[in-house]
């Protein structure tokens, strides 16, 4: 064999290694997230991500929120393994880590874990590991019209009751211009209208079970809420609420259509956005309102996060692509391309310390100090058995919580009372529990 | 005639093609009939245990489950009736020679070529919205308030969606059936001075009896089934109004994760359908001999 020749097979022997070597660290990851607005705009950086990983290739699921939840939730149950990150909740991370289902996340020095919110960090974590990374994080505060509240003579507190909100909107009604005085989520699941009116119960001093497991829709506290909820949105709500969820109420505010809504703090970069809000100029912000009396406010808490389920055969990547997304990094290209306002919010201390942010975000003071405000170890005024803020954390509660959420509707449609609604969710919820071994 | 040899070749040769068509069968409802009498969570891994008939009580007595029966009648009986009258009506009137003939037909059948999810997004932002929708708009020029569809004729609203979507395969079977109608017949039947409701009692709709049967047979098996509608449209409600057998299974399954509850619904739903398949093969069938 000549020198030529055996240097010939060399080089084609080093290039089939080379080759292999290539073809082992190019890997695809399937995303599954929410159709929200700051998860679509990740979609549209993810360029830069790829860019700077070029054996990365991303594909993405996105689904809308109850619907991606089933579909994760089975995936993972069943180790299905069909997605390497998985856009989960503050509901899940803790039952999901629990359950072995998911991968403790080592994120590195350079990614500085403790500039995380630490009221989000602790939501997240189990026995003191990450088990997912917040993309945003959020709590509930009042949104309003500053020109219409003007014009109608009104002024909403920072800190308003549920009576402040209740005059307001009924001062700022005027159905013959379609503008509504206030839209609340109407959409039964868990994840949406009751996500909302569990908060409110809080704020009325409600909850869910006692101390024995025990419903309580049968209490005067979900009496007031549930009627109180109902009146507000018969006499000052949108037509079709009770199809409404937080994307729908976001676009009727965006419109013009809603004087007040309350709901999640991260609406608020898409409310004071000119480019797709009609009112972008004239967004007050006030915190989650409480009942008279009741020294509670509704604060939920809510971080959406990336996570890998065990399932994943791209661990590695997958870790990579959640410690850009998560980053300071990623803050920085979203602000230098679509402004600082626009940045995911409620995760990192060192925004809210940042001066440019501070003048670009009105609502930036409010949201963290919601944030900072909620309390998910105990949520209601009386004992609880329980942990979660807008939610119970019991892996029940999805079943249970979309069951209730489903009477609360259907009382919002006008198809049973107030008092139906609720007896019927505390029958329910009393079979479920039961059912699961929570009552003996 | 066959030999008893050639009788044995084919049913050899039939064999693969029966044995997978019973394995593809059969497996998934042992597995549905095992997991029904099992307690089985998927959010409480490694805590399954033998249920006993407790599954199926627990289904049964769901406080919607009565209600569901009757929504999954009220949604079949509701969508045969449209698509299996309407069918007939614009068959005889795409039947006719008109201008355009061609162009009309393939309007006609276009809905059945959306896909169900689609059609009901359609149906319930532009068209049926109280705020967007297309009828919302047309309420208000008459200076009436719009009509909140899903939220006060839920199940009105869905059966219009599918008989919507179903209208197109009715006509086709039926325009088919009124194209093979004896046209001398009927022009001796006009001679003969029968007016034309008479026409079409006595010689129209016997001729398209068995066409008729198709249809509603075959949409009998597809209606009971009916849920990508319900969960895009309604999500069941509000309450339980919208909520038919195969949307509890669905929320048995995906929404509570109970796989042993949901296998207890499927076996329950597949003893209903068989019930209704053998009722109507008794009294519409007939028309197929």
């Amino acid at each position: 064999m000549t020198t030529t020749w055996r240097a010939l097979l060399g080089a084609t022997a080093l290039c089939a290694t080379a080759g292999i070597a290539a073809a082992q660290d190019n890997v695809t990851l399937t995303i599954a997230t929410v159709n929200n607005g700051d998860m679509i705009r990740m979609q549209g950086l993810t360029d830069a991500f790829t860019a700077a990983n070029p054996n990365i290739q991303v594909q993405w699921v996105t689904l809308e929120e109850n619907i991606l939840r089933e579909r994760v939730t089975t995936d993972i149950a069943t180790q299905g393994g069909q997605y390497d990150v998985l856009t989960i909740g503050t509901y899940e991370v803790p039952i999901w880590a629990k359950q072995d289902w998911l991968v403790p996340l080592e994120l590195g020095d350079a990614y500085d874990v403790d500039d995380l919110v630490p009221a989000v960090r602790d939501a997240l974590s189990v026995d003191g590991k990450l088990y997912a990374a917040p993309f945003y994080a959020e709590s509930a505060m009042v949104m309003y019209r500053t020109d219409l509240a003007e014009a109608a003579g009104v002024t909403i507190p920072d800190a308003p009751t549920w009576a402040d909100i209740r005059d307001a909107a009924a001062k700022m009604t005027d159905k013959s211009k379609e503008q509504y005085g206030i839209c609340l989520r109407g959409k039964p699941g868990w994840g949406e209208n009751i996500g909302f009116i569990t908060a409110m119960a809080n704020s009325y001093g409600a909850r869910w079970f006692d101390t024995d497991w025990k419903p309580q829709f049968d209490s005067e506290e979900w009496k007031a809420t549930l009627t109180d909820y109902l009146a507000m949105m018969n006499e000052y709500g949108p037509p079709g609420a009770s199809s409404n969820g937080f994307n729908e109420n976001l676009s009727l505010f965006q419109q013009g259509k809603c004087a007040i809504w309350i709901d999640a703090t991260v609406a608020a970069s898409f409310v004071t956005d000119p480019a797709t809000s009609t009112v972008a100029d004239n967004v007050g912000f006030a915190q989650f309102p409480n009942r008279e009396g009741v020294d509670n406010r509704g604060n939920w808490l809510w971080a959406w996060s990336l996570a890998i389920p065990t399932s994943s055969d791209a661990k590695e990547a997958a870790q990579t692509f959640i410690a850009w997304a998560t980053s300071k990094e990623y803050s920085a290209l979203v602000a230098e391309r679509e402004g600082w306002r626009a940045v995911p919010p409620g995760t990192r201390t060192s925004l809210y310390e940042n001066a440019d942010y501070q003048a670009e975000a009105p609502f930036a003071a409010m949201t963290i100090n919601s944030i900072n405000a909620a309390n998910t170890q105990k949520a209601s005024v009386q004992d609880v058995p329980y942990t979660g803020g807008q939610f119970v954390a019991i892996p029940e509660f999805q079943g249970i919580g979309t069951a209730v959420g489903q009477q609360f509707s259907a009382a919002l449609a006008g198809q049973m009372s107030a008092e139906d609604a609720l007896a019927a969710a505390q029958s329910n919820t009393t079979r479920e529990m039961t059912r699961a071994g929570y009552i003996k | 005639m066959a030999t008893r040899q050639t009788q044995g070749l084919a049913r050899l040769m039939r064999a693969p093609a029966i044995i997978l068509l019973f394995v593809w069968m059969i497996v998934p409802l042992c597995m549905t009939l095992y997991y029904s009498f099992l307690n089985y969570n998927l959010l409480s891994p490694g805590t399954t245990s033998w249920a006993g008939w407790f599954n199926y009580q627990y289904f049964y007595t769901d406080p919607a489950f009565f209600e569901a029966i009757w929504n999954t009648l009220v949604l079949v009986l509701g969508v045969l009736f449209i698509t299996v009258v309407g069918g007939t009506f614009i068959a005889m009137l795409i039947d006719k020679p008109i201008w355009g003939q061609g162009i009309v037909r393939i309007l006609v059948i276009s809905p059945f070529f959306v896909m169900p999810p689609v059609a009901a997004l359609i149906w319930k932002n532009m068209i049926m919205h109280p705020s967007y929708g297309v009828l919302a708009d047309v309420a208000q020029f008459f200076g009436a308030s719009p009509i909140d569809w899903f939220a006060q004729y839920p199940l009105f609203s869905i059966i219009l969606i599918v008989a919507w979507q179903w209208l197109p395969f009715a006509t086709l079977i039926l325009l088919t059936s009124l194209q093979s109608l004896d046209t001398e017949q009927m022009e001796a039947a006009e001679m003969d001075g029968a007016p034309a409701y008479s026409r079409f009692l006595y010689l129209v709709l016997p001729h398209m009896a068995r066409a008729i049967t198709v249809v509603i047979l075959i949409q009998t098996i597809f209606l009971l089934g009916i849920y990508a509608e319900i969960l895009v449209t309604t999500n069941g409600g509000p309450g339980t109004a919208s909520t038919n057998l195969t949307f509890l299974i669905y929320r048995a399954a995906r929404l509570n994760f109970d796989i042993g509850g949901a296998a207890a619904g499927g076996i329950i739903a597949v003893i209903l359908a068989n019930i209704i398949a053998i009722f109507l093969m008794r009294a519409v069938g007939k028309n197929l001999d």
